[in-house]
Order: structure tokens, then sequence, then C-alpha cells
């Protein structure tokens, strides 16, 4: 099975100080990298900001050269119809299957009429296999 | 049996007094003959040098205090005329006046030969190199090692601190046997040694000395895996001479008082009186050869237990164990006494948080808060809130049942808290309680 099957998200550790968001959103921008997708988690004493590149390894470099606490984590992202009802079928599966959801964030692809999720799972091989037998659309890297 | 440096190790425990007594009386001779603070002292109780007859009749003299050698400073307590005095160091004076120490060319000799031992102890010898990363200066660790090195005929690599990569670099190059720094400072190399992606194994380095702070058991396990090395303990301050004061031998079971040059009692802080062996209590030095700087009876502050037991290793110095704290660090937080080494014993049973912690006391109104700031490991899962939240509150749990009181714990970024190259900042008081 082939990994790129999954989708590498870069996790950002931010303390909560003024200006840490802007100014990591200011070095990739330096770096003419392409945000497909962004979500940020905050707590009272620290963020943590989700991101989906176009060049992940590029990205990781510039930030922790910067001093940036980054990661690269695989997250799992389908692709559905941009209608009611869509994201529904993925999730039931999953409930059924006992599998939790860590977090998830979703944004509407280029592609009129399609939305993604990213979906972070504990098991990323396992929910793959269950959200493509129920028929839904496991997206690659390339596709974002 | 593991190597001595000389005979007086391992002499018995009748000639090691004889040895001290003679020092002691030489020593209340010199200092009512030639310092005036301690001839107005024994003066005022009555004391004269020929009243000391005994080891026991030390408890008749004197103690003195750190403000004693504030208030002198400069040279006040110097027995000798400054001609003859060869170096000078002195403490940094961040908590008040400096204490400044002085030296003979004696003094130095011994002081050399004290760490000549301790170095003996740690497994080293004639043929080895020391790596000293310890602050050459003022400080007396740098140049303290630098004597014992020099008098063991050892090779001394002078490095100082500071430029930690280069740190790492020596001790591939030149192929430093064994390193002497403060413990947060090894930790720091070794650290440094991981991130440039170097296999500790692969680096001739087998011991460290580390003192100058206060350091746990567990601390020692960590940077004897980050180093692959053994660590072993010294321990000394300035006001008494330096490092070397007292060693570990590879019993690693308390550290060894250099006995035929300082005499070592351990009393009752509030009374003053003397406590027998095994029982804890403050730790009072008196110097028996020193020449520059004699000093009688010196309060440490710090808290320890001795013990005559004998050592597998074959010394029959009398043993301290690790000060439990020094009263000076104790931190007093909603009424309860917090030790920042009870903290560090606790924060080293996590694997993944590094061993770079802050202790941040502040008052809020009328209430104390304490807050600990501590590093992830690299590669710690992030990405998920609730993984970090619950490593938060599994340490404040465990920080809370050992220290009685609620923690805030902070996990930040790796290499976000400032490294130290000498002693590190371990505790930030901001309540500016005697101001």
């Amino acid at each position: 099975m082939e990994t790129n099957k999954f989708i590498r998200q870069l996790t950002v550790f931010v303390e909560n100080q003024p200006g840490r968001l802007a100014d990591i959103i200011g070095i990739l921008s330096e770096g003419e990298i392409d945000i497909r997708a962004l979500s940020v988690a905050d707590t009272t004493d620290f963020g943590i900001l989700r991101l989906i590149v176009n060049h992940p390894n590029q990205a990781e470099r510039e930030l922790s050269a910067a001093g940036y606490t980054v990661n690269q984590t695989e997250v799992l992202g389908i692709g559905i119809d941009d209608q009611p009802g869509g994201l529904h079928v993925a999730l039931e599966a999953l409930k059924e299957a006992n599998i939790s959801v860590e977090y998830m964030y979703a944004f509407v692809s280029r592609k009129v009429g399609t939305a993604f999720v990213i979906i972070r799972v504990a098991d990323n091989a396992a929910a793959r296999e269950l959200l493509q037998s129920k028929g839904v659309r496991i997206l690659n890297g390339e596709e974002l | 049996m593991g190597k001595t440096y000389d005979k007086m190790e391992t002499a018995s425990l009748d000639e090691i007094q004889a040895y001290q007594l003679d020092g002691l009386q030489k020593t209340v001779k010199h200092i009512y003959e030639h310092v005036p603070f301690y001839r107005s002292k024994l003066d005022d109780l009555g004391i004269l040098p020929e009243d000391i007859h005994s080891l026991d009749d030390i408890q008749k003299l004197p103690f003195t205090y750190k403000q004693d050698l504030r208030d002198t400073y400069p040279f006040g307590m110097f027995a000798v005329p400054k001609k003859q005095v060869a170096r000078i160091h002195a403490s940094s004076g961040t908590t008040g006046k400096p204490v400044v120490s002085g030296y003979t060319q004696n003094d130095l000799d011994m002081w050399g030969r004290c760490c000549a031992r301790a170095i003996t102890a740690a497994g080293g010898s004639a043929a080895d190199s020391i790596h000293i990363s310890y602050g050459y200066g003022l400080f007396t660790g740098g140049l303290g090692l630098h004597e014992g090195a020099r008098i063991l005929g050892a090779t001394c690599i002078p490095v100082s601190s500071g430029n930690t990569q280069r740190q790492v670099r020596i001790l591939q190059d030149f192929g430093s046997d064994i390193l002497a720094c403060t413990p947060s400072y090894a930790a720091y190399i070794g650290e440094t040694v991981r991130e440039l992606g170097i296999d500790p194994h692969t680096l001739p380095l087998r011991a460290g000395i580390f003192g100058a702070e206060p350091w746990t058991e567990e601390m020692r396990h960590e940077i004897e895996e980050l180093l692959d090395i053994k660590a072993y303990d010294i321990y000394g301050l300035t006001e008494v001479m330096g490092p070397g004061v007292s060693y570990e031998c590879e019993e690693q079971h308390g550290m060894h008082v250099n006995e035929d040059y300082f005499f070592v009692e351990v009393i009752d802080p509030a009374t003053g009186r003397q406590l027998p062996e095994g029982e804890q209590g403050e730790l009072v030095f008196t110097s028996l050869r020193k020449e520059a700087f004699p000093i009688i009876r010196y309060r440490t502050r710090d808290l320890c237990r001795l013990s005559r037991r004998p050592c597998s290793c074959g010394r029959n110095f009398i043993r301290m164990e690790k000060p439990q704290g020094r009263t000076d660090d104790m931190l007093i937080i909603r009424g309860v006494n917090v030790f920042p080494s009870e903290v560090e014993s606790v924060l080293m049973q996590f694997d993944n948080i590094a061993p770079v912690y802050q202790i941040i006391v502040d008052r809020v109104g009328a209430l104390d808060t304490l807050e600990i700031l501590i590093e992830m490991k690299e590669g710690f899962a992030f990405d998920v809130v609730r993984a970090v939240e619950a490593q938060e509150r599994k340490i404040t749990a465990a920080l809370q049942s050992t220290l009685q009181i609620s923690p805030k714990v902070r996990l930040v970024s790796p290499k976000t808290i400032k490294r130290s190259e000498g002693k590190a900042v371990r505790v930030i008081d901001n309540r500016k309680l005697y101001k």
C-alpha cells in the first residue's frame, strides 16, 4: 500500500504571544509556499497551527530555521460532494467502527462542488480501509 | 577497589584525626595572629589558640557566616600579606557583595591535590585528557579543576564555557577523556552532540565531573545517557576553597570529604549544636591547611548527612551525601517548603520531556503562584491538543503529590528555555518579598 495516500500535515506549536501567527504565515509567504488548508486549535497557553501546504519539507525547514517547533503528521483527507449529508456517511462509518476523531477541519476545493475534509485518527490505515469500503473518496497529496 | 591519588585517602581514622588536630591547632593560631576579625571574636569568647586540645574543642570556636565575608570585603579575611597571595577568586555576588577568596602558592597546590583526587576517583589518570568547560575567571570552577589536571599530570584542555558546538568539535577532534563542567551545561553539550547527529558512543569521552550547582540522581542518569559516560559529583564552594572540597568515587554513594584539609561538621541550624553522624543538618567546614584565606566553621546553608561507614573504594575519608538543598535555595510557597531539587526529581521521571525546566514563582494578590515551564522533547506528537494537556495534567499530579502544592505546568517548545553555559537559572522568583 502506498503511503502517499496519506496527506502530510505540518503542525506548528505556537506559544500564545501576539504576532506569532503573522510571523509564521510571513515566513511561508516569503518562501512562496502555498497554503492549501489551515486550522488553529488554541488553549489559554498555547496554540497549535495545522497546515497543509504544497511543499511540506521546505516549509518545515524554513519554519524550523526561524526557531519554530514543527512536526509532520500524516492525516487522512477525504473528498465529499459539497451538499448536505456528504460528511455524515464518513463520520457515521468511523463511529460504527469505534474510531474516534482527534480533530478535523474542512475546506472547499478549487473544483466546484467538492469539499475536502482532513481527519486525524489514531490509526490512519484502518480508517482509510474502512472509508474506502464505504465508497468514500480518499485524497492523495497532489489532489489538494 | 579503584585507584586513589595518594595514601592520605586510605589512611586510618586515627592517622587522619591526628593530622586534622595538628591542622586545626595551627589554623587557630594562624587566624588569631593574623586575622583581626577572628582575633576579636576569640577574645570576646575568651578563647586562646592554646585552648584547642582535641578535635571536639572545635565546638568552642565561633561560626563564620557569609555576611562576615561580605562585611570584610574584599581582603579583610586574608591571613597573609598581599604579596604572598598568588591568586584571587570571587563568587559571582548575585545575591549581594561577592565573596573574595585568596590563595598562596601552597594553597593552590593543595587545591590541585584535592581536585587530582577527584579526577582519579572518576577513573582519570595522568594519561587522560581533561576537558574543562567550567568558566575560567574569578569563578573557581575552571581554574580549580585546571589545578587538579596540572597536579595529576594529565593533559589539560582549558576550553572554558560557551560556544557549545566548538565544545563538541573538541570532544571529537582532541579525544577528551573526561569532561568537567556544571551538570546543566553537560546536559546542553549532550543535547548538542545529538543535534549534530553524532553518536555519543563514537566519542572517547568516558566520564564527567560535574558540580557547582545542585542536581539530582535523575539528572545524572539523563546526562549519562546523553553522553554515554559515567557522571561523578564534585562539591565545593568559593568560601571554603572551590570545587574539590569533596568528591565522588566509583561507589557513587556520597562524596568523600578531603578530611586532611577540611574538618566537616553537621549542626542543627537552629541551635548550632553538632549533630551525630547520620543525622541531617547544616554542613559546616573548617579549613585545616589554608594559608591565605583560612576559614573557621563556615555555615554553608547546605543540608546534608555524613557517613563514616566503610566505602568499597577503600577511601577512609568521611562521606557527605548530595546536599538535599541549600537552605537559601528553598522556596516557601503558600507556606510550603519547596526545594527545586524535588521538582527536578519528579520531572526527570517523564520520558517525553527534556531535562530543561524553569520554576517561576510569583504573587497574585496575597496568593503565591508556582508555574513550571518544561520543554517537550523533539518529536513529541503535539498536534493533538488533548495529548499536550494530558501530559501537563500527569506532570501536575506527580508534582502535587511530591510537593504538596499544585503547580501550574506548561509545556513549551523544545529549545525555548535559555540554556546555561555555567550555573543554570532554574528559579525565577518574582515576588520581591525583600524589597
